[in-house]
């Protein structure tokens, strides 16, 4: 089982240190979140595993495989899936085609098989029926037809879920799963990656909302002015982040 | 009786020439679309793969011999291969530095048209382009080019389509729509718009083929940048990513101007009015319907 590793990441924009000498091993399965004021480097520690960002120096390894300077598009074939903070969904599509979007191998994305669209009937019912069971997995079924555009917040990040899922990712690297959702639906979407944890996943969350790490995090990472202040169990380190906060106020 | 019978046969003429121009202009703006519609890409360059098809189909018509056909793909060819040229570096740009570089691209090849004079003759142009023949079989009259050009529309039209609704087509609305969520979701976006670019290339030098063949003379002035935005026009009026958009455009843009000659104008007032026309006709289309008469997909985001 692959594990994902940062030896001293560091990146800085205009001389501002967003992440400095970022040094982690991620377990290869549980939960891991990434907690810290704004501006502390969470997201950009996302974008360096999912290579969005390229570090100014340091690495990072999904098992033996050095992936630091991959593009994007060859992280996720990897197996290392990623949402956005602002919530990226082709929103014209209906929500299955951002689904199917998401899935890995399809010989119809080939062009030869575009133009010559043959022998290709049971790789899409496979490819249909695997959405529709995400979709199913995640409380979508009846919204498969719905344009992602018009789906409530709530069930945008469910479906944002549904397509990390929908890559085979090993890894999920959530830039805020619940933030901006009510809390029925915060409660399903927790209990959603606790299922993903159990089924051996990584899943790696930033997240402001204390109570949803508190809920399912089994490690957590403080971070500050891209330096980590605290890691270990959620209890210790949010004790920690809650001195912080109280210093900062 | 003579003069009216010859009348209507030059009526017959007149319109069969504007449905062979229709044609052309549909696969024109068909595989534009492709890249612009579909994919999100707005090239200038189109009407620069029109004229390397022209100019590929006359030169080897011309110097070799070689058959409508033969000549076609080879032109083709060209076109997807000088397409690298500017989809490799330039498909990495955002949206507006895109059109800018095609237009670039759009002058630098029509200079090459323009000035290569032992190979294009320059300004003066190829003509005595041998009317096609098909496996042995001669197209000589005016609804032998209709049938042709409406061979190559609809072949246009299969290809696009089929593209369009296959998964690959699905991949390139999304990357008009997030690029950035597409690469995400483990897409090679940089092969996706190459490739769109190359087919998109290829069946516009197709229509430069066919014409060459029909007029029978070519120069540079068909293949200038206002050409290229023409076929814009045709996309954006008709509805950009849109099914029956792009033919719509097409028609109405070859037939409206057309419409003005019997207005009774002087030749030179037509061909300004027509300029006017094609502005003021894109403008409402912008403030009115800025996703064209049947589309979905508006440029103005």
């Amino acid at each position: 089982m692959a594990t994902l590793r940062c030896e001293s990441l560091s990146k800085s924009f205009d001389g501002v240190q967003a992440l400095a000498d970022f040094h982690f091993v991620f377990p290869s399965a549980g939960i891991t979140a990434i907690i810290g004021p704004n501006g502390a480097g969470k997201t950009t520690l996302i974008n360096l595993m999912s290579g969005f960002l390229r570090p100014d120096s340091g690495r990072v390894f999904f098992g033996e495989r050095e992936i630091t300077l991959f593009v994007p598009h060859k992280i996720a074939r990897l197996g290392i899936a990623r949402t956005f903070q602002d919530l990226r969904l082709i929103l014209q599509m209906p929500a299955l085609d951002n689904v199917l979007l998401a899935r890995p191998g399809q010989r119809g994305e080939r062009l030869f098989y575009a133009l010559f669209p043959f022998g290709l009937k049971e790789e899409e019912v496979r490819n249909r029926a695997d959405a529709i069971r995400l979709l199913r997995y995640v409380g979508l079924e009846e919204k498969a037809g719905a344009l992602a555009g018009e789906l409530s917040y709530g069930e945008q990040k469910l479906l944002t879920l549904a397509c990390c899922l929908a890559t085979e990712a090993k890894v999920l690297l959530l830039d805020e799963p619940v933030a901006g959702v009510h809390p029925a639906m915060a409660l399903r979407i927790l209990d959603l990656l606790r299922e993903l944890r159990d089924d051996g996943k990584l899943v790696v969350f930033i997240e402001h909302d204390i109570s949803a790490v508190r809920r399912i995090a089994e490690q957590v990472i403080l971070l500050d002015h891209g330096k980590i202040i605290a890691q270990g169990v959620p209890n210790e380190v949010l004790e920690q982040a809650e001195i912080m906060e109280a210093y900062l106020e | 009786m003579e003069d009216l019978f010859g009348g209507r046969r030059f009526e017959m003429e007149y319109l069969l020439h504007i449905f062979v121009l229709v044609g052309i202009y549909t696969v024109l703006a068909v595989s534009l679309d492709l890249l612009a519609g579909q994919t999100g890409l707005l090239s200038i360059a189109h009407a620069a793969f029109y004229g390397l098809g022209a100019y590929a189909a006359a030169l080897l018509a011309g110097r070799l011999g070689a058959p409508f056909l033969v000549g076609t793909l080879i032109g083709m060819l060209v076109a997807i291969l000088v397409s690298f040229l500017v989809s490799l570096p330039s498909v990495r740009l955002h949206d507006d530095y895109l059109a800018i570089a095609t237009f670039g691209f759009q002058m630098i090849i029509f200079s090459i048209f323009n000035n290569w004079m032992g190979l294009t003759h320059g300004p003066l142009g190829i003509s005595g382009i041998p009317h096609p023949s098909i496996f042995g079989w001669p197209i000589r009259s005016s609804a032998g080019f209709v049938a042709l050009a409406a061979l190559l529309a609809g072949f246009a039209y299969l290809v696009v389509w089929r593209i369009a609704t296959s998964p690959f087509g699905r991949v390139l609305r999304a990357i008009r729509e997030d690029q950035v969520l597409t690469q995400a979701m483990g897409k090679n976006t940089l092969w996706f718009k190459v490739a769109a670019f190359a087919i998109s290339a290829a069946l516009a030098a197709s229509a430069g083929s066919l014409y060459a063949h029909y007029i029978t003379y070519i120069d540079p002035t068909s293949f200038t940048v206002i050409e290229s935005i023409l076929v814009i026009s045709m996309v954006i009026i008709g509805g950009a990513g849109s099914r029956w958009g792009p033919l719509l455009g097409a028609a109405i843009l070859v037939t409206l101007p057309e419409a003005l000659r019997f207005l009774g104008l002087p030749s030179s007032v037509a061909a300004s009015l027509r300029q006017i026309i094609y502005g003021t006709v894109l403008l409402i289309m912008m403030m009115v319907r800025p996703r064209g008469l049947v589309g979905k997909y508006g440029f103005g985001r």
